[in-house]
């Protein structure tokens, strides 16, 4: 349909070409996992950045030309998520891909736009897409990486409650990239790391990792996966006895799993986020998105991961307001000049790696005092952007 | 690495905890294989709305055990309907047609419960007066696993006394050997079939519901555990009770013994254990040979 | 048991009388040729090509062969990281990736069907299963490799010097004819095997086959052969699907990457030659335009295959023939 519209299009004298750029709406690609584990996180991604469109358009759009959101299903397999972009790219000759929403998928969306000059902006954690290797000058990393994350947290936790840490983690990158960033933290500190347990990704049951865990007599456990493998391994170190004498923390520490999970499971365990909806009560442009989303979408308040698709799709149209075109080697230049506060304080795109340096946020989950059934985290402490909290240009491999 | 010996045994004891589980669910695959010769694909699918059935009944009456009851019960009558209406046109068609339709029946169960539930998973409390940990000698272990050994116990028991002793359970061993004689006795074999079919349904459910308090129930709950179940199944030999029983416990053991010593290999044993085992042996640890050959 | 019509549609494509079945390397040629338009984008057009040839190759050996196997994506795991990193890793051009992408493949189903010919019935589809698994395990573990769960990145193949001239792979057209060319030249390679006295054999082993070792047929040699064959194929499939996607996503080795050969290859119709395509086709179709209109796309797609089974148990191209040979 959409190549059938193009042809057309081509015919027609090139004088028309700059009324159909009018007609035409600025399109955004949208890939995340609507079905499977993490359904419930990309539909929240979809509300966000379904905002963030709704606001351009309010505003003008890029003068007077509106713009649209396609959402497709990547169903969380790279396969799908490839096949899902080279649709975008090539039935609908989208102007922007944002979404991804697993380190493989997102990688491998990069993989091709960086083949085809398409901007692309990620906003799932990897600390690969970073590097020199896997680099697109068109890709932008919204997200917080595992560096900056346990970065953060490791600053916070190390100091207060011990240094004898032991590590389990699920066998593949994600696992191993959190680790990493939580052995480089930990050096400052001195920890004493008396054992590393991999674990393997999606296991249903870690209660046989408990016994050996407990006898180490660690003050720490510092358990590095996500989704439905965090909860259940913090539902069974709870149910351990875990935490009778050690704290458990984790690197991002999910809203949506949390609220999955109840109180009970959770209660005491610490952890970093990009973004926690209580980060209201100090922060005007937090207040302003929040309220926001609960007025369109009936009350309720935006999750962490949700809040990364609202700005992802924002600071890709925001760019292209700025340069005034669609043109990709122009937007990109205009998003290396953001230096933007849309809903959790400053932030802005590094030049060598493209990565967004932005807050942590170090939040405990509560299980009293609640005010709402939204209100589960305290915020313990919100660590500032700053680049010397990233993995150096020359760490990555850039040059520049 | 030097392990103290209450370790080892609290490894074990958790690697029993879990067998227990994948038993329950290997029992019923494996009657289900054994006597129908269907390879049922929703067994997983089973095991999870057993465990929302569990949920669901356990915020409606408060009660855990009445969850434990009811949701066996639920989905053993699930069972009953899905054998009766898709499984039963199937019968002399060979292997494939079971496992397709069983394979798409699991789509469409996930999917009804991701409609009534949500995408996102759901906690479920450990029951009050099981929850804790108890000291069993060589340390502190969770009393809610010791009930799962036990609960997974008692209901092997009641299969086995009721297969092996009852008058009923002879007509099914009869009708697993030769099921045209057992038809020219008079005896209706659909009966025997659709009681099966409900029984094996039942027992996933029930495994559904005594696992729910250890991992909170989620649509996709069932999808890792079927793999390991048929493993389990395959292990011990199709259609042998004796085997799920024993392969169960076997591949539980078989992974908290790896998660101890080499944890990122716990799952990739269990398939080498499989693959050993059969080209050892192909017909399983206590299968018949020559079935489905 | 096969249904009779069908050993009767293999009967004439032997005698080589049915009009269809002579020409049908040819037909699949013709029609995939303008297959593209009839789809709602290429990229989908171009998974029903590499699917489809999965397929195929699968249902030699399941549909003539009988053998039900649920490992398949290790062949076709291993045909896409052995494409895939001889270009990404090695920088080697295509036309040598490609032929070690179906050698790797054909070499892991050497391994596999060595072993797991010994066995039979549910026990070969347990066994190819759990050595498909260890298979899976190797290329997760050899992360400097294969990326891991990352994935592998970087299989790019943006264009193609010919003699005279140059295909530019990154236009989507130029990509589908491409592929098609390998996967016709795959189509008529199982054509010529089928329509052999080798073919006959396997389809002689699958009715009886003790029989078969009665006529005095080495049936182990058959069975390893056609394995090792239907091992490439899916090697071909995957080492293409590695230079259309630019990446191998560790899911093309997962067993439900194995499932979907014999799901989509029961959909089509199994033990005929179009079947598995028809069923890739119509596998891959459901899927995309049901996600379009609702997230609850599996509760559609489990229905359709239910259905399928329970009033169409010949699959749509079987039940196509059986209703052409009436």
């Amino acid at each position: 349909m959409a190549a059938s519209a193009g042809v057309a299009v081509a015919l027609v004298p090139s004088g028309f070409a700059a009324l159909r750029a009018q007609q035409v709406p600025i399109r955004v690609g949208f890939p995340v996992p609507l079905t499977g584990p993490y359904g419930a996180e990309a539909k929240d991604q979809v509300r966000a950045a379904q905002l963030a469109i709704a606001e351009f358009n309010e505003s003008g759009g890029l003068k007077g030309r509106k713009a649209e959101l396609l959402v497709r299903d990547d169903k969380l397999n790279p396969g799908e998520a490839v096949t899902r972009t080279l649709e975008l790219i090539e039935s609908y000759k989208v102007d922007s891909i944002v979404g991804g929403l697993s380190a493989s998928v997102q990688l491998s969306i990069n993989n091709v736009t960086k083949e085809r000059k398409v901007l692309f902006n990620s906003i799932s954690q990897s600390d690969v897409i970073n590097e020199a290797q896997d680099f697109s000058i068109y890709t932008f990393h919204e997200a917080l990486n595992p560096h900056m994350t346990t970065g953060a947290v490791g600053r916070y936790v190390f100091p207060r409650f011990g240094k004898r840490v032991v590590f389990l983690a699920p066998d593949y990158a994600y696992g191993h990239e959190m680790v990493r960033g939580f052995l480089s933290v930990g050096r400052q500190f001195n920890i004493q790391v008396l054992a590393q347990i991999l674990h393997p990704l999606g296991a249903t049951d870690y209660s046989t990792f408990f016994p050996r865990i407990q006898a180490l007599k660690p003050d720490l456990v510092c358990i590095c996966n996500f989704g439905r493998d965090q909860q259940l391994s913090i539902k069974q170190a709870t149910d351990f006895g875990l935490k009778r004498n050690a704290r458990i923390v984790v690197p991002i520490l999910l809203y949506t799993a949390r609220v999955a999970a109840g109180p009970k499971a959770y209660e005491g365990v610490i952890g970093g986020t990009s973004y926690y909806w209580r980060l209201e009560d100090t922060i005007p442009s937090a207040k302003t998105f929040n309220d926001r989303f609960r007025k369109a979408y009936g009350g309720a308040v935006p999750s962490d991961y949700g809040s990364l698709g609202y700005a992802g799709v924002r600071t890709v149209l925001e760019a292209m307001r700025r340069a005034g075109t669609t043109d990709v080697a122009r937007v990109v230049e205009a998003m290396l000049g953001l230096k933007y506060d849309f809903y959790k304080g400053p932030e802005y795109y590094r030049a060598c790696d493209h990565q967004a340096v932005q807050s942590v946020v170090i939040i405990e989950s509560k299980s009293k005092d609640m005010e709402s059934p939204a209100d589960v985290f305290n915020i313990l402490h919100v660590e500032q952007p700053a680049q010397t909290h990233l993995r150096s240009c020359q760490e990555l491999g850039h040059t520049a | 690495m030097t392990l103290a010996p209450d370790v080892l045994a609290l490894q074990l004891l958790t690697g029993l905890a879990l067998g227990a589980l994948y038993a329950l669910l290997a029992i019923g695959l494996s009657l289900i294989f054994g006597m129908l010769t269907v390879v049922n694909f929703a067994h997983g699918a089973f095991f999870m709305v057993g465990a929302y059935v569990g949920f669901f009944l356990y915020g409606l009456t408060g009660s855990f055990w009445a969850s434990l009851v009811g949701a066996p019960l639920a989905v053993g009558a699930v069972g009953l309907v899905v054998e009766r209406f898709l499984v039963r046109p199937l019968y002399g068609r060979g292997l494939d047609y079971p496992l397709l339709l069983t394979f798409g029946l699991a789509y469409v169960l996930v999917e009804i419960v991701r409609i009534l539930f949500g995408k996102q998973g759901l906690p479920f409390d450990t029951p009050e007066a099981l929850s804790g940990a108890v000291d069993v000698w060589v340390g502190y272990f969770p009393l809610y696993r010791l009930f799962v050994i036990g609960a997974a116990a008692a209901a092997t028991l009641a299969v086995w006394l009721f297969i092996d002793k009852t008058s009923y359970g002879l007509i099914i061993r009869a009708g697993a050997r030769d099921p045209v004689i057992v038809r020219i006795l008079g005896i209706d074999i659909a009966r025997v079939w659709l009681a099966i079919f409900g029984i094996g349904a039942a027992l996933a459910g029930f495994a559904g519901v005594l696992a729910a308090p250890l991992q909170g129930v989620a649509p996709e709950m069932g999808d890792t555990v079927l793999a390991e179940a048929f493993v389990v199944t395959v292990i011990g030999g199709m259609g042998s009770l004796l085997g799920a029983v024993v392969a169960g416990l076997l591949v539980g053991v078989t992974i908290s013994m790896t998660s101890l010593f080499a944890p990122e290999m716990a799952r990739v044993c269990v398939f080498a254990l499989m693959a050993l085992v059969l080209l050892v042996r192909p017909q399983g640890m206590f299968g018949r040979a020559g079935l489905l050959s | 048991m096969r249904p009779l019509s069908l050993a009767l549609t293999a009967q004439r494509a032997r005698d080589g009388t049915d009009a269809l079945t002579r020409r049908r390397v040819l037909i699949a040629a013709l029609f995939l040729g303008v297959f593209p338009w009839l789809m709602p984008y290429k990229a989908l057009a171009i998974n029903v090509l590499i699917y489809g040839l999965y397929a195929v190759g699968f249902n030699l050996l399941y549909g003539y062969l009988g053998m039900l196997s649920f490992g398949h994506a290790a062949f076709f795991g291993t045909g896409a990281y052995g494409c895939g990193i001889v270009v990404a890793r090695w920088g080697k051009p295509w036309f040598l990736a490609i032929p070690a992408g179906v050698f790797s493949a054909a070499v892991v189903a050497l391994a596999i069907g060595y072993l797991a010919i010994r066995t039979r019935g549910i026990y070969f589809a347990m066994v190819t299963l759990a050595l498909a698994q260890c298979v899976y395990y190797v290329f997760f573990q050899a992360e400097s490799l294969t990326g891991g769960e990352n994935g592998l990145r970087g299989v790019n193949v943006r264009s193609i010097s010919l003699p005279g001239v140059s295909l530019n792979l990154l236009r989507p057209t130029t990509k589908y004819y491409f592929i098609l060319f390998f996967v016709v030249v795959a189509l008529w390679i199982v054509s010529r095997i089928l329509a052999s006295p080798f073919g006959a054999v396997i389809e002689a082993i699958r009715e009886r086959e003790a029989r078969a070792r009665a006529c005095g047929y080495n049936v182990a040699a058959f069975k390893l052969i056609t394995f090792v064959v239907s091992g490439a194929l899916c090697g071909l499939a995957g080492a293409l699907n590695a230079i259309h996607l630019s990446t191998v996503p560790i899911e093309s080795l997962v067993y439900e990457t194995s499932g979907l050969a014999v799901i989509m290859s029961l959909l089509g119709g199994t033990g005929t030659f179009f079947g598995p395509f028809v069923g890739a086709a119509a596998f891959l179709l459901i899927q995309d335009l049901t996600a379009l209109w609702t997230e609850h796309w599996q509760l559609i797609a489990g229905a359709v295959y239910m259905i399928f089974v329970l009033f169409f148990p010949r699959g749509i191209w079987g039940s196509v023939l059986e209703w052409l040979y009436r």
